[in-house]
């Protein structure tokens, strides 16, 4: 670990730089994902994994979390967290009216 | 009083004395939380686009094809989103240099930087008003569309057009610190200001890593 002050953020270029040729490989990656037409389980893995690693890299390197104390880090990345709540309760009703409509508008076209 | 420890004991010691439970400056802690409230507008946001296209009963436009481009006679699938993607990342690059020379205290290079990484900044939000204006030209407007579920449009002009308002304000916020800096304005302060900046454009850039893969990929 770089050996910065909590207060003041200053790390090699070169740190900077690897991880930005990173990015950009991880984005080719998903790019292909793509242009492949990877299908099913397998594509929706590698979308949210390739997802996943570029937004920890941009939030862990760029913005400098990884070199914050713990009070920040958690006090930033833990609240987020109550989306997946969110989601899981929305991705519940969906289903819900996805199936409503499905018995009881879909029959026929609306004019 | 202090452990300095950063561990779980340091955590907890961070929190439970009377005073300022965050050892950054007073502009990067609100920068932070600013940021974790749009977290959660963009969080909403894309929820509610999962909300939709999950209800509807309609097929939702394949992204893949809406998103392609004809270049000299050979369509390639969601190009201009790719290159997009990558001018951003490009940007949150020139912007972590700049926030290395600011430090130095090298103030030309990096005003320079931040005026570059703005320059990025335009350039993505040129090709989102090219994409906007194919894609209205197409039909697709906020109440429906050609290709299918009417929800296309409003998710895609709301969550785009959010993120475009922001990289705009982000390229007018670069604009006046590099001008700032340029002119020797924090020079008593320090340059933390040019980290805090960064964190506006790194967070946009992340903003766009989702919607990329939620919206663009999915």
């Amino acid at each position: 670990m770089s050996e910065a002050t909590a207060a003041h953020q200053q790390h090699p270029i070169g740190t900077y730089v690897k991880v930005w040729i990173l990015l950009f490989v991880l984005s080719f990656f998903s790019y292909l994902v793509d242009f492949f037409h990877v299908h099913g389980l397998l594509r929706w893995g590698l979308i949210l994994t390739l997802m996943m690693l570029k937004a920890g890299f941009i939030v862990a390197v760029f913005m400098h979390m990884k070199w914050e104390r713990l009070a920040l880090i958690f006090a930033i990345t833990l609240p987020p967290l109550a989306i997946l709540v969110l989601v899981g309760m929305m991705s519940a009703e969906s289903h819900y009216v996805n199936a409503n409509r499905t018995e009881h508008f879909a029959v026929a076209p609306l004019k | 009083m202090d452990t300095g420890t950063n561990d779980l004991k340091g955590f907890v010691s961070d929190w439970a004395g009377d005073r300022a439970a965050f050892r950054v400056p007073w502009g990067k802690a609100m920068m932070w939380i600013f940021l974790l409230s749009d977290t959660f507008i963009f969080g909403t946001f894309l929820t509610g686009y999962m909300s939709v296209r999950m209800a509807t009963t309609s097929a939702w436009p394949n992204p893949s094809e809406v998103f392609s481009l004809t270049i000299a006679g050979t369509s390639y699938p969601l190009i201009l989103i790719a290159i997009m993607t990558f001018v951003l990342i490009t940007s949150s690059g020139t912007m972590a240099m700049a926030v290395n020379y600011g430090y130095q205290r090298n103030r030309k290079m990096a005003a320079i930087l931040m005026l570059v990484t703005a320059g990025f900044g335009l350039v993505f939000v040129g090709m989102q008003a090219f994409e906007w204006s194919k894609l209205i030209h197409e039909g697709v407007r906020p109440w429906g569309n050609p290709m299918g579920a009417a929800q296309f449009g409003s998710c895609f002009f709301m969550i785009t057009g959010f993120h475009g308002l922001h990289v705009s304000a982000g390229v007018i916020y670069l604009s006046i610190i590099a001008r700032r800096v340029l002119n020797g304005h924090y020079e008593k302060k320090g340059y933390d200001i040019v980290e805090i900046t960064g964190l506006y454009w790194h967070f946009v850039d992340l903003v766009w890593v989702f919607i990329f893969a939620l919206f663009y990929l999915w």
